[in-house]
């Protein structure tokens, strides 16, 4: 008799782990369906959550595409919404804030979210629009072997120090063009302004407006900063974004380089590249501008953002799902995978880079609703002056022309 | 006749409508709230829409607010106030040009109109060479050679466009032979905005050859013989007999192989893309697909007006031709 009460406890008490279990998945049966943009970890926390969450619910997607930013908004604006989750990065949740597509999490942090650290919640005017998992940036990628033949040891700190390297590497005769920066016409270009721009202190906005703020001492400081170093770099930089970049980098055809922290790990990997690449290099905090101390970086996060137009109920399962995937154990399994902002990431040679440029204080990506269109002003504009047909104050004056005109258009100015 | 009068409002005159009204319009004022935003890099003063009462406003004109004429003259476009200003203080013709051609759309313009005269009667000239060439092969061998010219229509633009592309990359085939014939190991074709240029009209010649030559070539099968064998005991000379008999039975075609150029190569795009070529040459259609691929802030009414007044384009580019045609037919008629 005791002995079938025993087995009857045990047999509650796994009945009873199980559905507390499934209470960590929050409502049952649900259809859950996530967006994200396609790399290492976005498919390790969508991949994890599936796993954890994936039997209780009643159905659990997971779309990964390359383009998720261009479909974003027209898959949420239905009701009910084509996704219950999207995971986005700065610049793009302000995309889907502009058009009030997803909901405030505060609650939902609350219920499911105690494991959260303060710093992983993006609050927007008080409320929690979305939960960031991982930290991203421009830094430097440096060749130390390449470095040490024209008796450099140290790490360039700043662009002067770069180009002092650059200017040695070609004088040996080493490398004709030893620098790499994405500087590919378009959004690439635009991006590369915002870091120089931002270690320079500069803002793109005056206070509180959408007046553009960008035709100043600053940003000539910048654009010369960009000039200076562009002259080390291949001459088809203007088509070369991360892809062309990494490869060229892969090849072993570069010394210095301004690359993704995300680019890290798999220019590290044994993929790709020669044992003489990859032993060779070293990732640093994004250089500093002007005796500065702001290192020339933009940081972003990735997080995860839920669905306005669903009903309650899947909006909880998706939420719970996904932030049962923020753990240390899914860390530990794909802790190169990304810098993660949760418990028990060791940061590795691969997080380096993005490590030193958040310490040195750089800037975050700007979060306002019309950052958008000025980034692509300044993609389309600032080519002019790097091809050398236009003036530096030309092209400011340019830039802010084209921003006022389609800023006006999206109705942000008068 | 009312089918097809149905069928062409439908598929035609409605599409272009709701283009013009849509290019009226811009978006209605955003409600816009000073806030604070926090995040795992500190927290920053910043500002965010309002999107209720913004909606409020969208949804009482969902159209957006008119705007008139006004998307059409500002400076995305036509830019007249910048015209004006550029022409009362630039000291001469010369920096008054620069000035204007540093307009997106002129910019624009510049090259597709390029683009299109180049390449439109390149394209109709070799055609009818490699068509004629081609009908005095022997038999045997006119069937694989037809197919191998048509080759380059039948590769997607957008492939043919990237091929070409690696190609004349630094390290590509082109590219590193060029380097090695000029001795100049840091020549690039897609550093300079001419050789960019010539490169993309060279493709666009090599992509619609073969719609010309086929085009032709059809028609050199219906050239009457009894003329031609006439214009040879007359004493004609090979060249003769064609410049008296063939080209003039093949004017009908020549116009028709013209209409279609001149309204391709105005709409030039993909190999823009492709060649990533935006930082040299910029066509209409691109400005179009830059407006709308700003997927957080689409710009219809920008978008909307350069396709009107792309359809313009093509219409003035056009007139002659068909003038010509309209003429032509009314003289068979008759």
């Amino acid at each position: 008799m005791s002995l079938k009460k025993l087995i009857l406890a045990g047999a509650m008490t796994c009945l009873m782990g199980s559905v507390s279990y499934a209470a960590g998945c929050g409502p049952e049966a649900q259809s859950i369906r996530v967006l994200g943009s396609d790399f290492p970890a976005i498919q390790a926390i969508s991949g994890t959550a599936k796993e954890n969450c994936g039997a209780a619910a009643q159905e659990f997607t997971v779309t990964l595409k390359d383009n998720t930013r261009d479909i974003m908004n027209a898959a949420l604006t239905p009701n009910p919404a084509e996704y219950t989750s999207v995971i986005v990065a700065n610049s793009t949740l302000t995309q889907l804030m502009n058009d009030g597509l997803v909901r405030p999490l505060n609650d939902l942090v609350e219920k499911y979210g105690k494991d959260l650290k303060p710093n992983q919640l993006i609050k927007v005017d008080g409320n929690i629009m979305a939960v960031a998992f991982m930290a991203n940036s421009q830094h430097l990628f440096v060749r130390k072997d390449v470095l040490e033949k024209v008796g450099i040891s140290q790490t360039p700190k700043s662009v002067e120090d770069m180009i002092v390297a650059a200017k040695a590497i070609r004088e040996a005769g080493i490398m004709e063009h030893p620098l790499v920066m994405n500087m590919k016409v378009g959004w690439n270009v635009g991006e590369v302004f915002n870091l120089f721009y931002l270690a320079h202190g500069g803002e793109f906005f005056k206070e509180g407006t959408a007046e553009p703020n960008i035709n100043n001492e600053k940003a000539l400081a910048a654009l010369e900063d960009i000039k200076a170093l562009v002259e080390y770099a291949h001459p088809d930089h203007l088509s070369q974004a991360s892809n062309e970049t990494q490869a060229t980098w892969e090849a072993g055809k570069a010394a210095l380089g301004i690359m993704w922290g995300s680019r890290g790990g798999a220019v590290l990997d044994n993929e790709g590249s020669t044992e003489e690449v990859t032993s060779n290099t070293v990732l640093a905090g994004a250089p500093t501008v002007a005796d500065g101390s702001i290192p020339a970086a933009t940081l972003w996060w990735d997080g995860i953002t839920i669905a306005k137009n669903v009903p309650d109920a899947e909006a909880e399962a998706t939420f719970a799902a996904l932030v049962s995937a923020m753990t240390a154990d899914m860390v530990a399994k794909h802790n190169d995978d990304a810098i993660w902002l949760l418990d028990g990431f060791k940061p590795g040679p691969a997080a380096a880079g993005v490590t030193e440029t958040v310490v040195g204080g750089a800037k975050a990506y700007p979060m306002v609703p019309y950052i958008n269109l000025m980034h692509n002003a300044l993609g389309a504009e600032l080519v002019d002056f790097l091809k050398g047909s236009e003036s530096a104050e030309q092209t400011l004056a340019d830039v802010e022309a084209a921003y006022v005109t389609s800023a006006k258009e999206a109705g942000f100015l008068e | 006749m009312t089918p097809t009068l149905s069928a062409m409002v439908l598929f035609i005159a409605l599409p272009i409508i709701s283009v013009f009204i849509q290019s009226l319009h811009i978006q209605h004022q955003q409600v816009i709230v000073v806030s604070e935003s926090c995040g795992p890099f500190g927290c920053t003063k910043t500002t965010s829409v309002d999107t209720e009462a913004t909606e409020k406003l969208r949804s009482e004109q969902p159209l957006g607010q008119f705007n008139g004429f006004n998307t059409y003259t500002n400076r995305s476009h036509l830019a007249f106030a910048e015209i004006v200003e550029a022409w009362n203080s630039m000291p001469d013709t010369r920096t008054f040009l620069d000035r204007v051609f540093n307009l997106p759309f002129y910019k624009a313009l510049a090259f597709t109109l390029t683009y299109t005269l180049v390449v439109t009667p390149l394209v109709i000239l070799l055609g009818l060479a490699i068509a004629v060439g081609v009908n005095a092969l022997p038999k045997i061998i006119r069937g694989p050679s037809i197919f191998v010219s048509l080759l380059p229509f039948l590769v997607t633009p957008l492939v043919g466009s990237l091929i070409l592309f690696w190609m004349v990359d630094g390290d590509g085939i082109i590219g590193a032979t060029l380097q090695l014939i000029f001795d100049d190991p840091s020549l690039s074709l897609k550093a300079s905005t001419p050789l960019m240029w010539i490169m993309l009209m060279v493709y666009g010649v090599w992509h619609t050859l073969p719609f010309s030559f086929i085009t032709f070539y059809a028609g050199l099968q219906t050239v009457p013989q009894n003329t031609l064998e006439a214009a040879m005991i007359d004493g004609a000379s090979k060249w003769q007999a064609m410049t008296y008999v063939v080209v003039p039975h093949l004017m009908p075609l020549v116009y028709f192989v013209t209409l279609m150029l001149l309204m391709d190569n105005f709409r030039v795009f993909e190999p823009i893309v492709s060649f990533s070529a935006q930082a040299h040459a910029q066509s209409l259609s691109w400005i179009i697909f830059n407006d709308l691929r700003e997927a957080g802030n689409p710009l219809f009414g920008s978008a909307g007006a350069t396709s009107m007044m792309t359809i313009i384009g093509v219409v003035i580019l056009l007139t002659p031709v068909l003038i010509r045609t309209w003429r032509e037919f009314n003289r068979r008629v008759k």
